[in-house]
C-alpha cells in the first residue's frame, strides 16, 4: 500500500493510474502514529487538512474547502464534535475524524490501513457500517488493508492474499481457492492437513 | 529612584531600546516554531543547534572576523537540514545524532577558542557566548536591522505555511501520500530554525535557547486544545515573558537570559495550574 501511494519506490514494475486518476486523488486513513495521541488539534483543523494536498503552494484554504470539509463532516456524522480535540475523543470517533480527513483528499478511491486495529467491536461494526455506505452511495472505492479476514470477506467484492502464496479474485472465488480454505479452517481453530 | 523612573531613565538609552526590540522579535519567531518541533519530538533540536552556533562562533572568533553572524548562520543552517536529514534514514536516530553533533560542537568550538584566542578573557567570552548575559546590550544598528529583516522573514514564512506545516506535523505519512511536499517543508522548518537560534543566541546565549522555544508551547499546551489557539497563546505569552525579563534584567541588573527563562519557567507553572483547575472544572 505505502507503494501504491507513493511512499516508497515499487521493488518491481510500476504504479499506473487509469482513468485520469492522479496520485493527488487518493484518500489515506494511515495508522495512527504516536504523536498524535497528545497533539492539540481540534477535529476541524485535521478535516480540512485533508483539502491540503491539492492546495500545492496556495497558503489557505478557500470557501470550497471548507464547504467540503463540513460536508463531510456531516457526511460522517460528527458535527457535534467539531470543536472537540482530537486526542480527548474515543477510538472510533477518531476514525471517524481521519475518514472524513481522507474524504476531503479524494472523491474516488480510499485506502485504508488495518482502519479498526484498536476498536471494539461495536465500534468496529459501525465503521464497517461507514465504510459500506460510502461505496455504495458516494460511489468510492475502497481499498484496505485487514488481517482478519472473516470481515474482509464480510464486506469486500476482491481480495488479494499476500503470503507464501497469493491470491487475487472475487470474494467466492477466494472462498473456493486452495489458500483460502487453508486460511479459513485455520481461523476457526481446527488443524489442517 | 522608583522602580518606573530607573526604567524610564535606562529606555532612553539606544541600546535598551534596541535590546527590547530583537528580544522581542527573537521570542516571537522561536515560540512560533517552538509549537511545531515539540509536537514533532524535537524540543532538544534547539539546544543541539545552539551548540553548534556555538562551534560557528568560536570558529569566527579564531578566524577574527568582525562580522560573525553570516559564518554562523551557514554553519548552523547547514547543521540544521544535515540532523534532519539524518532524521529520515539513519543509523544513528534523532535524539542521539542531535547530542553527538551538539557536544562536538561544543568541545570544539572551546578548543578552538581556548587554543588559538588572542583575547584575555577566554572564560568571560565563552560564558557570555553561553549565557548571553551582555551581548544583547551591545547591539548595533546593523544587527538590530538584521534581526528585523531576518525575523519578519521567519513571520511571513510561518503564516504564509501555517496550513502545510499543521498538516506535515500532524500527519507525515497522510499529507505526503495526499500529494503535499512534506521533504519541502521539513528542509524550510530546519532552515527557519537554524536562522531564529542564530537570532537567539544574542539574547539568552547558547545554553538557554531551549528554553525559549520549548517553554511557550508547553505552556500553551496545558491552556489550549487547538493548533492554532496554541499558536498564538504561545506567541503570546513568549512576547510577555521576554519583555518582563528584560524589564527586571534592567532595572535589577540581573543577567538578560536567565531573567527571561526564570519568566518562562515561571509562566510554565501558571499554565500547568490553571490546565489542573481547568481539567477538574469540566469533571
Amino acid at each position: 500500500m505505502r507503494t501504491v501511494l507513493g511512499l516508497q519506490p515499487p521493488l518491481a514494475g510500476k504504479v499506473r493510474f487509469e482513468e485520469g486518476m492522479t496520485r493527488g486523488e487518493l484518500g489515506y486513513l494511515p495508522q495512527q502514529t504516536e504523536i498524535q495521541r497528545d497533539f492539540p488539534a481540534s477535529v476541524w483543523e485535521i478535516v480540512l487538512s485533508g483539502c491540503q494536498g491539492r492546495k500545492g503552494f496556495h497558503p489557505f484554504y478557500d470557501a470550497s474547502d471548507k464547504r467540503l470539509a463540513r460536508e463531510n463532516i456531516e457526511k460522517l456524522g460528527i458535527a457535534p464534535l467539531a470543536r472537540r480535540c482530537f486526542p480527548e475523543l474515543s477510538g472510533g470517533q477518531q476514525q471517524r475524524v481521519l475518514l472524513a480527513r481522507a474524504l476531503c483528499a479524494t472523491r474516488r478511491l480510499l485506502l485504508l490501513d488495518e482502519p479498526v486495529s484498536g476498536l471494539d467491536p461495536r465500534a468496529t461494526a459501525e465503521f464497517y457500517e461507514l465504510v459500506g455506505r460510502l461505496n455504495r452511495k458516494d460511489g468510492v472505492a475502497v481499498m484496505m488493508i485487514s488481517h482478519d479476514v472473516h470481515l474482509a470477506l464480510r464486506w469486500s467484492r476482491h481480495i488479494l492474499h499476500i503470503g507464501k502464496t497469493c491470491f487475487f479474485g472475487t470474494r467466492d472465488a477466494y472462498r473456493r481457492s486452495d489458500v483460502g480454505r487453508h486460511y479459513l479452517s485455520l481461523q476457526h481453530g481446527e488443524v489442517y492437513e | 529612584m522608583s522602580f518606573v523612573e530607573k526604567l524610564a531613565y535606562y529606555l532612553s538609552f539606544p541600546f535598551a531600546r534596541n535590546a527590547l526590540i530583537v528580544g522581542v522579535l527573537v521570542a516571537l519567531c522561536s515560540s512560533l516554531l517552538g509549537v511545531t518541533l515539540v509536537l514533532k519530538r524535537f524540543s532538544f533540536i534547539g539546544d543541539g543547534l545552539s551548540h553548534v552556533a556555538f562551534g560557528g562562533i568560536a570558529l569566527a572568533a579564531v578566524l577574527n572576523l568582525t562580522n560573525n553572524l553570516p559564518l554562523v548562520l551557514v554553519v548552523t543552517t547547514l547543521s540544521a537540514v544535515l540532523l534532519l536529514r539524518m532524521g529520515q534514514n539513519a543509523k544513528i536516530k534523532g535524539d542521539a545524532a542531535i547530542a553527538m553533533i551538539s557536544v562536538s560542537c561544543l568541545a570544539i568550538g572551546y578548543l578552538l577558542m581556548n587554543v588559538f584566542s588572542t583575547s584575555a578573557n577566554i572564560s568571560g567570552d565563552v560564558c557570555s557566548t553561553l549565557f548571553g548575559s551582555t551581548s544583547i546590550l551591545t547591539l548595533d544598528k546593523t544587527d538590530v536591522w538584521i534581526c528585523i529583516v531576518l525575523s519578519a522573514a521567519v513571520v511571513a514564512v510561518f503564516v504564509l505555511c501555517y496550513h502545510k506545516i499543521f498538516a506535515v506535523t500532524f500527519d507525515e505519512t497522510f499529507a505526503r501520500a495526499t500529494g503535499v511536499n512534506a521533504e519541502l517543508y521539513n528542509l524550510l522548518i530546519a532552515v527557519v530554525v537554524a536562522v531564529v537560534i542564530v537570532l537567539a543566541m544574542n539574547l539568552v546565549g547558547s545554553l538557554l535557547i531551549s528554553a525559549l522555544v520549548i517553554f511557550p508551547a508547553l505552556s500553551a499546551m496545558r491552556l489550549f486544545r487547538s493548533f492554532l489557539a496554541v499558536t498564538v497563546c504561545s506567541a503570546v505569552l513568549s512576547v510577555c515573558c521576554a519583555v518582563l525579563g528584560m524589564l527586571v534584567s534592567i532595572a535589577a541588573g540581573t543577567p538578560v537570559g536567565s531573567t527571561i527563562v526564570a519568566a518562562d519557567l515561571a509562566a510554565f507553572g501558571l499554565c500547568f495550574a490553571a490546565g489542573k483547575v481547568k481539567t477538574a472544572a469540566r469533571g
